[in-house]
C-alpha cells in the first residue's frame, strides 16, 4: 500500500533496565489505515518499546513524532491526549463498574457532574462507525472476555485514538472470536487509523498486518513488507536468529492402556459439567483433547488429577481403580499433572521456586523425614532441574513469581517428569509462551512419549494438537463428541466437530 | 411491662436516636470515602477522639462553637493526610498504619488536653450546641420534635447522606474514587491520578470523621473526656460493611444501630433493674456482630481495598 505521512513514528528508541537492554536504538513507524505487526519473543522488547510509546516508561534515548512533530509522553494522560490508546494483555477495567462508567473514567463531567448524555452519544457514534457494540449500564463483570475487549477498544476510540495498540489480544480469544476482532480491526484502519498489533502467533500476523516489525534481544532484527506472501518459517528465524523446525513425532508403538476413564460424570458445580465421558490413554501415545474452552476441559482436568471427585463412573491409572479422588492417590498412581494457570494453581508466586518444585511431593522421603523438611534436598533438587532444564532464573530460592512464564512452564515441567509418571495430564501447555519455549516443550512431551508415558494435552490450539498427538479427541458441552487419528484429523474437521457435529464421517 | 414500653417508644426515644445516629453517619460516611477509594482507615477511632479533643479546645478558649468544628474538621483532615501518606504515598500496610494513626492520635489527645487543661477535679465543660428548631416542620407532630428539633450538626449529618451520594455516583470524582478502589491500574491508564484521588478521598474522610467527633464532645457531652468516642470509630468501621459501602445503605445501618444503643439505654433506666446494666450495654454490639454476620455474606468489598498501587517498574 502507498505511505503517506507516517502517523506515528518512533526513532532511536533505547531503554536500559539497570544492566538490561530492553530496546536498543530501535526505530518503528505507522502509517494512517496501516496494521503493523510487532513480533518478536518473549522478552524481545515489545512490551517495553510500547510502554514507552504509552508513556509508562521514560526511555533513555530516542525521539517520538506525531505526524511528523516531536512530542513527549511521561505518563498515560499524555498519550491519551496524543491520540494514542493501548488495549493491554491484562485488561484494565473495573468489573464491578457499568461499561459506560468505564468509559466516563477520566472524562470531565459536564457542570460538575458525570456526562452521561454525552457518553452514550459517543458510544452510539462509535457503534456506527465500527459497528462496536456494547450495552452501556451493564457491569463489566457480566461481558466475555471478548467483549471485554471490545469495550477496551471502544475506551480508546472514546478517547479520540488514531493509533491503537494491541498487546497479544488474541490470546484470551476463542477461534470464532478472534475473527470478529479481525474484521473489526480492518474497518478501523480503512477509516484511518493506524493499529500496532503485538503478536508471536505468526499465522495472525500473515493474516492481519500489512507490514511487519521484527525485534530480538531488543533490537530490529528486520522488517516484513508483505507479510501474507512471507513464509511463516522465514519470520519465525528472523525472530529467533535460527531457524526453526517443528517437532517431528516419530511412529510409536502404543502399548497397554495407562489411563482409562469409564462413564465419568460430575455435578455442575463450577463450569460445563462433564457427561459420560469415556476416554482411554495407552503408554507411548499423546491424546489431544481439542475443543472451545468452557466445554468441560477443565472439569476433565481436575477428576484426573484428583481435585474433583466425579458423581459417576471409574477411573484407573496403570491398571489400579482411583477410589478416593485426591491428588495424592493419583499422583502415588503415576499421574503427573501441569496445570492450566501455571500463577493460582501451579504454584506458589510469593515462595522461593524450590518450594514450588517440590510442593506436591512435600510428604515423601526425597524431602521430609518425621514431620521435618530436609532444606537441603530440597535446594539439590530444585538445583539439578534448573540445571536439566536450563531455567533460566538467578537460583532456587529466587521467588517464583518473578519467572518469565516459558521458564515458569519449564519448572514445572521438570517438577513432574522428574519422578517419571506414567500418565502426564497437562492443559494449555504453550498458552503465552514464544516460539522458543514451546518447542522445548514439544520435544520434551515427544521425549516422553518415546519412553512409553501416556500424555493428554488439553487445548485449544488446533495446529499444535495437529502436530504433537496420535489422536485427537473432540469436547463438546461436556460430552466427547468424537475422536479422530491425527492421520485424519484436519483443522476444518475438527473445527466442525467443536462445534457439536458428530464425529464419524 | 406494657408501661416499660411506654416508657420507651415516645417522641423522646425518636429524637434520642437520631441523637446517636448522628456521630455514627459521619464517621461512617467518612470511613465509606476513605474504603471505596481503597483505603482502609483504622485510625478513625483515634481521629475522632482527637477532632473531638481539639473542637472542645478551640471553643474553650475562643468561645465560638465554628471555630471550634472548623478546628475539628482540620484536625481529621491532618490525620486522614497523615494516614494517606503512610499508606498510599508509601505504600505501608493500611492495618498496622491505622492502629498506629490511632494510638498516636489518642495519646496526642489525652497529651494536649492534659497540657491544656491540667488536672481538675471537675473536668472543664463549654456551652455546647443547643437545639435549632426549623421553624414550620419543627411542628409536624411526632417527627417535627423527634427531627426537626434538633443541633445544627445533625441537620448537617442528614445533608450530608444524598450528598455522599451524589458525589460519589453522579461526578466524575467519585467516579474516579470508585475506580480507584476497584482497579487503580484502569484508573491510571486513563490518565487519573490514583495517590491523588486516594488522598483527596482519605482526606475527605478524614473531614467527615472530624464531625464525629466534634459532635461528641461539642454537642452530645459538652465535655471532653478519654472515654468520649468508646468505640465509635471501630463501630464505624463495622457499618460500613454492614452498609455495603454505599451512603445510602451505611447511613440506614447507622440509625439501625442508633435504635438500639437508644433502646437499651431507655431499658437501663426503665425499672429492668434487676438485670445488670452490663448486659443492656452488650446489646448494640451483639446486634452489630448478629447484623453483620447475617446480611454482609454476599456484601463485596472494593477489589482494590488494602491494595496498594505502584505504577509497574521492572
Amino acid at each position: 500500500m502507498p505511505t503517506p505521512a507516517p502517523l506515528i513514528e518512533m526513532r532511536g528508541i533505547t531503554k536500559s533496565f539497570g544492566a538490561v537492554k530492553a530496546n536498543e536504538v530501535v526505530d518503528l513507524s505507522v502509517a494512517p489505515g496501516e496494521i503493523l505487526g510487532l513480533l518478536g519473543e518473549n522478552g524481545a522488547g515489545k512490551t517495553t518499546l510500547m510502554n514507552v510509546l504509552f508513556g509508562a516508561y521514560a526511555p533513555d534515548a530516542g525521539e517520538i513524532f506525531i505526524q511528523g512533530q516531536p512530542v513527549r509522553i511521561t505518563s498515560s494522560a499524555d498519550a491519551l491526549a496524543a491520540g494514542i490508546g493501548m488495549v493491554h494483555q491484562h485488561f484494565h477495567l473495573a468489573p464491578r463498574l457499568t461499561v459506560l462508567e468505564n468509559l466516563l473514567i477520566g472524562i470531565p463531567g459536564r457542570s460538575g457532574r458525570i456526562d452521561r448524555a454525552g457518553g452514550l452519544a459517543r458510544l452510539a457514534e462509535i457503534r456506527r462507525q465500527h459497528g462496536l457494540t456494547l450495552d452501556p449500564d451493564l457491569p463489566v463483570s457480566a461481558l466475555s472476555v471478548g467483549e471485554q475487549q471490545r469495550l477496551e477498544i471502544v475506551k480508546a476510540l472514546f478517547r479520540g485514538a488514531r493509533l491503537l495498540i494491541l498487546d497479544e489480544p488474541t490470546a484470551v480469544l476463542a477461534p470464532t472470536e478472534v475473527d470478529g476482532l479481525f474484521s473489526a480491526l480492518r474497518s478501523m484502519a480503512a477509516q484511518g487509523l493506524g493499529i500496532i498489533f503485538i503478536s508471536h502467533k505468526l499465522n495472525e500476523v500473515r493474516a492481519l498486518t500489512h507490514r511487519c516489525t521484527v525485534l530480538r534481544h531488543g533490537r530490529v532484527a528486520g522488517r516484513v513488507d508483505d507479510p501474507a506472501n512471507t513464509t511463516s518459517a522465514a519470520m519465525a528465524q528472523l525472530m529467533c536468529g535460527h531457524e526453526i523446525v517443528p517437532p517431528a513425532r516419530g511412529p510409536s508403538t502404543p502399548g497397554a492402556a495407562v489411563l482409562t476413564l469409564d462413564g465419568i460424570s460430575t455435578s455442575q458445580h463450577s463450569g460445563t459439567a462433564l457427561r459420560d465421558v469415556s476416554l482411554s490413554v495407552r503408554a507411548g501415545e499423546i491424546l489431544g483433547i481439542a475443543g472451545v474452552s468452557g466445554n468441560g476441559q477443565r472439569a476433565l482436568a481436575e477428576v484426573i488429577s484428583g481435585t474433583r471427585a466425579p458423581d459417576a463412573g471409574r477411573m484407573t491409572i496403570a491398571g489400579q481403580k482411583v477410589s478416593g479422588f485426591s491428588p495424592r492417590e493419583v499422583q502415588a498412581l503415576g499421574l503427573g499433572r501441569i496445570p492450566e494457570d501455571r500463577m493460582t494453581t501451579g504454584l506458589v508466586t510469593n515462595l522461593p521456586l524450590a518450594d514450588s518444585m517440590v510442593l506436591p511431593r512435600i510428604g515423601t522421603a526425597a524431602f521430609s523425614s518425621k514431620g521435618l523438611l530436609k532444606p537441603d534436598a530440597i535446594r539439590a533438587f530444585a538445583e539439578a532441574q534448573i540445571k536439566a532444564y536450563d531455567i533460566r532464573c538467578p537460583g532456587p530460592m529466587t521467588r517464583a513469581g518473578a519467572l518469565s512464564g516459558g521458564n515458569l512452564q519449564k519448572a514445572l515441567l521438570a517438577r513432574e517428569l522428574a519422578f517419571d509418571p506414567k500418565v502426564l495430564v497437562v492443559s494449555q501447555p504453550t498458552r503465552g509462551l514464544d516460539i522458543g519455549a514451546a518447542r522445548f516443550i514439544h520435544e520434551k512431551f515427544l521425549d516422553m512419549r518415546a519412553k512409553g508415558c501416556g500424555i493428554i494435552v488439553i487445548g485449544e490450539d488446533l495446529e499444535e494438537l495437529l502436530v504433537l498427538c496420535d489422536r485427537i479427541a473432540v469436547m463438546y458441552e461436556g460430552r466427547i463428541v468424537g475422536t479422530l487419528d491425527s492421520a485424519d484429523a484436519t483443522v476444518a474437521r475438527l473445527g466442525l466437530m467443536m462445534t457439536g457435529a458428530e464425529g464419524h464421517s | 411491662m406494657s408501661a416499660v414500653f411506654e416508657q420507651i417508644f415516645q417522641v423522646g426515644f425518636l429524637a434520642a436516636i437520631i441523637r446517636i445516629a448522628t456521630p455514627l453517619a459521619f464517621a461512617t460516611l467518612g470511613e465509606m470515602f476513605s474504603e471505596r477509594a481503597g483505603v482502609l482507615n483504622l485510625g478513625i477511632e483515634g481521629i475522632m477522639l482527637l477532632s473531638a479533643m481539639t473542637g472542645f479546645t478551640a471553643t474553650s478558649l475562643s468561645g465560638s462553637l465554628w471555630l471550634g468544628v472548623l478546628a475539628a474538621v482540620l484536625t481529621g483532615m491532618l490525620m486522614g493526610a497523615l494516614h494517606a501518606l503512610f499508606t498510599v504515598a508509601l505504600g505501608l500496610s493500611q492495618h498496622v498504619c491505622g492502629i498506629g494513626v490511632t494510638l498516636f492520635s489518642s495519646g496526642l489527645a489525652y497529651f494536649l488536653y492534659r497540657l491544656i487543661f491540667g488536672q481538675q477535679s471537675v473536668p472543664p465543660s463549654i456551652k455546647g450546641f443547643e437545639t435549632l428548631p426549623i421553624p414550620v416542620l419543627s411542628s409536624i407532630p411526632v417527627l417535627g420534635p423527634a427531627v426537626f428539633n434538633q443541633f445544627a450538626l445533625v441537620y448537617m449529618a442528614i445533608l450530608a447522606i444524598p450528598l455522599a451520594a451524589f458525589v460519589l455516583y453522579r461526578t466524575p470524582w467519585g467516579l474516579s474514587v470508585r475506580m480507584v478502589g476497584e482497579n487503580p491500574r484502569a484508573a491510571d491508564s486513563a490518565g487519573v491520578s490514583v495517590i491523588a484521588t486516594r488522598f483527596q478521598a482519605v482526606i475527605l474522610g478524614g473531614a467527615l470523621i472530624g464531625l464525629a467527633g466534634a459532635f461528641l464532645s461539642m454537642a452530645q457531652f459538652n465535655a471532653f473526656t478519654f472515654g468520649v468516642v468508646s468505640g465509635r470509630g471501630w463501630v464505624a468501621i463495622a457499618l460500613v460493611v454492614f452498609g455495603r459501602w454505599d451512603p445510602w445503605r451505611s447511613a440506614g445501618a447507622a440509625l439501625l444501630f442508633a435504635f438500639v444503643d437508644a433502646l437499651q439505654l431507655r431499658m437501663q433506666a426503665s425499672g429492668l433493674g434487676h438485670i445488670p446494666y452490663e448486659a443492656f450495654l452488650m446489646l448494640p454490639f451483639i446486634f452489630t456482630i448478629v447484623a453483620m454476620a447475617v446480611m454482609s455474606r454476599n456484601a463485596v468489598a472494593p477489589s482494590a481495598l488494602l491494595k496498594p498501587f505502584r505504577r509497574e517498574e521492572r
